[in-house]
């Protein structure tokens, strides 16, 4: 830390290295030689933490455009915690596959950079070129399985319909600049915040693009179209990445942006948030009823979870300030780890990811069937698990703020959803194997690497006060 | 609402003087439609095959390096003519970008795609690998 105006870039800088080093490396490997790239990845992220860990409450600021503010870092740690299982995951999954390690790798680290320059953006252009680091190399990353048309698939409608999205946030930063006569989120809070009570149209056309833009990203009803498409389209491994990255990122900017810049003008985008957090929650748990693909039922549960985020802004007080970065955290980690029990359990020409297909999986695999039967619980939010907690906090808040309508719909919602989440565990427990063909065996790594996570979906659920503690003051520096 | 006037009296404005200029030219303009007229233009020689033509990935390729190292050109001239005034400062974040450009050139080097003949591929050539 040689000169205090690059000291918040350090985070994003380590793991730049380690994605360039993946793809220098991916360049110098041999025919068939074998390289350890998870590991410059792994060294990279571990990196990151700890220097996001030594800047804890400095606060520092690079070029006035990034800072490292205890929520853009506990942002970032919830990332590195991403990152790190997904590589822990990767490892074999990527050899059965045939994904080329190097690229995966890069991509993904570089996809990483962008998440955490998200989460420290202080200024909208840089949230747009974030939000593009971050989503070029999702898009990729979501057709990596060349040989499956329905991965390429998911890979244009991603891109496409995230290019359109990207035209959204574009013309919302256009003008918001026409507005405040700035990019920079703090200066647009400050003239906000001096022209409060004036009707300015401009002003709600802009906010009304941007949000249209992070919408598209947290896949909020009804901009949610792609994620059921990409979501079963990619690999699983990428889906558990892209499905919590993605989201934290994107709704930490999210926050960022319409907490702190457009805070004056909360009586105007409030509304809007509501209507939308009740889409999100009804349709992405009904519809999510329907599907019998496994992957695809996660993706609607991954646009339910979308509202229930939305509520935690919407209710930001002094207890929806905690719950939203505790949800983030609760969900990254539940999330991944049924995504990784997917990933598992999938094979090289065969999903596995039906729902039929986990038919009796506890007679050929108690301990991935508990492991998946631990998550879905919490995602379902059933105690004593994270889901549960972070559940908890969002509807108390929507209640304290006086939302009761929206404290309702997502308590029913959550009702409905534990419905289809539980289906899975009944195939798993209580059916016979229908179809043979579950894959031989699982290495160490990955199970080390879903042990870690159940322990963090535990540890969440029961001792949830340290993180709530710390969640709850790193949003503080923000609004 | 005097803030939307602006808005409506511009949209009024451009679609209107679209509308206008469109409409004027279909009222107005003489139609002798000729098979030669009707031709799709090739630079005046007549068309040969298909536009729907499949090509080689290999020259997506090399449009996106195009691409990548005409920004890189765009970024230096800049700096160069501004070189006095950025300073040190200026020199190193150039070279920090440059090197980040370099490792690109060197994977997408390494990975074939700037060998053009039909032999001299590599081994986990990008283009050639199978499923298998």
């Amino acid at each position: 830390m040689f000169n205090s105006s690059f000291d918040a870039v350090i985070p994003i800088v380590c793991v730049v290295l380690a994605a360039l080093a993946a793809m220098a490396a991916e360049a110098f490997r041999g025919k068939g030689e074998r390289m350890p790239i998870g590991l410059l990845g792994l060294v990279g992220l571990v990196a990151a933490g700890v220097s996001s860990a030594l800047l804890w409450n400095r606060n520092a600021a690079s070029f006035g455009v990034l800072v490292a503010d205890n929520f853009g870092l506990f942002v970032t740690g919830i990332l590195v915690v991403v990152g790190i299982l997904t590589i822990l995951f990767s490892s074999e999954v990527l050899e059965r596959d045939g994904i080329p390690a190097g690229e995966y790798y890069a991509l993904m680290l570089f996809s990483l950079s962008g998440m955490i320059m998200m989460a420290m953006a202080n200024d909208l252009l840089v949230v747009f070129v974030a939000l593009e680091i971050m989503s070029i190399a999702v898009y990729v990353l979501t057709g990596i399985r060349r040989d499956k048309p329905e991965a390429t698939e998911a890979s244009f409608k991603y891109f496409l319909l995230g290019a359109f999205s990207s035209a959204f946030f574009l013309y919302g930063i256009a003008f918001t600049f026409g507005v405040a006569g700035t990019t920079r989120l703090d200066a647009i809070g400050e003239l906000m915040a001096a022209q409060a009570m004036v009707d300015n149209p401009l002003v709600l056309l802009a906010m009304g693009l941007l949000m249209v833009g992070f919408c598209f990203k947290i896949s909020v009803v009804p901009f949610h179209m792609w994620t059921p498409d990409a979501y079963q389209g990619a690999p699983a491994i990428v889906t558990g990445f892209m499905s919590t990255g993605v989201k934290a990122a994107a709704f930490a900017a999210f926050a960022r942006v319409f907490l702190s810049a457009f805070e004056p003008y909360i009586a105007d985008w409030a509304p809007a948030i509501w209507v939308l957090a009740a889409l999100t929650m009804i349709v992405g748990t009904v519809v999510g009823v329907a599907q019998v693909n496994l992957k695809r039922m996660l993706a609607y549960s991954s646009i339910a979870h979308g509202g229930y985020l939305l509520v935690g802004l919407l209710s930001a007080n002094e207890v929806g300030k905690a719950a939203i970065l505790f949800y983030l955290a609760a969900y990254a980690v539940t999330n991944l780890a049924a995504f990784g029990v997917i990933a598992v359990l999938g094979a090289r020409d065969q999903g596995n990811d039906e729902l039929r297909d986990y038919a009796g999986l506890w007679h050929s695999r108690p301990a991935l069937a508990t492991l998946m039967t631990v998550s879905l619980l919490s995602l379902g939010g059933l105690p004593p698990t994270a889901g549960f907690i972070g559940k908890w906090y969002i509807f108390a808040a929507a209640v304290s703020a006086g939302y009761y309508g929206l404290a309702i719909i997502g308590v029913l919602t959550s009702v409905i959803s534990v419905f289809f989440y539980l289906r899975v565990v009944v195939m798993m427990f209580m059916k016979d194997r229908e179809v043979a063909g579950m894959p031989a065996q699982v290495s160490g790594l990955g199970m080390a690497a879903l042990a870690v996570a159940i322990a963090a979906i535990f540890y969440l659920g029961i001792l949830p006060t340290q993180v709530l503690d710390l969640a709850a003051r790193s949003i503080s520096t923000i609004f | 609402m005097d803030g939307w006037l602006g808005f409506v009296i511009m949209s009024v404005l451009g679609v209107g003087f679209a509308a206008v200029m469109i409409g004027l030219s279909v009222l107005l303009g003489p139609r002798n439609p000729t098979p030669e007229k009707l031709a799709p233009y090739e630079c005046g020689m007549p068309a040969v095959g298909d536009a729907r033509e499949r090509h080689s990935v290999r020259f997506y390729l090399v449009a996106m390096i195009f691409l990548l190292f005409d920004i890189e050109i765009a970024f230096l001239y800049p700096w160069a003519v501004a070189l006095r005034d950025l300073g040190w400062a200026g020199f190193v974040q150039v070279l920090t970008f440059f090197c980040v450009l370099t490792v690109g050139f060197v994977y997408v080097w390494r990975k074939g795609v700037l060998d053009w003949g039909p032999v001299a591929r590599r081994a986990g050539d990008p283009v050639q690998k199978k499923a298998a």
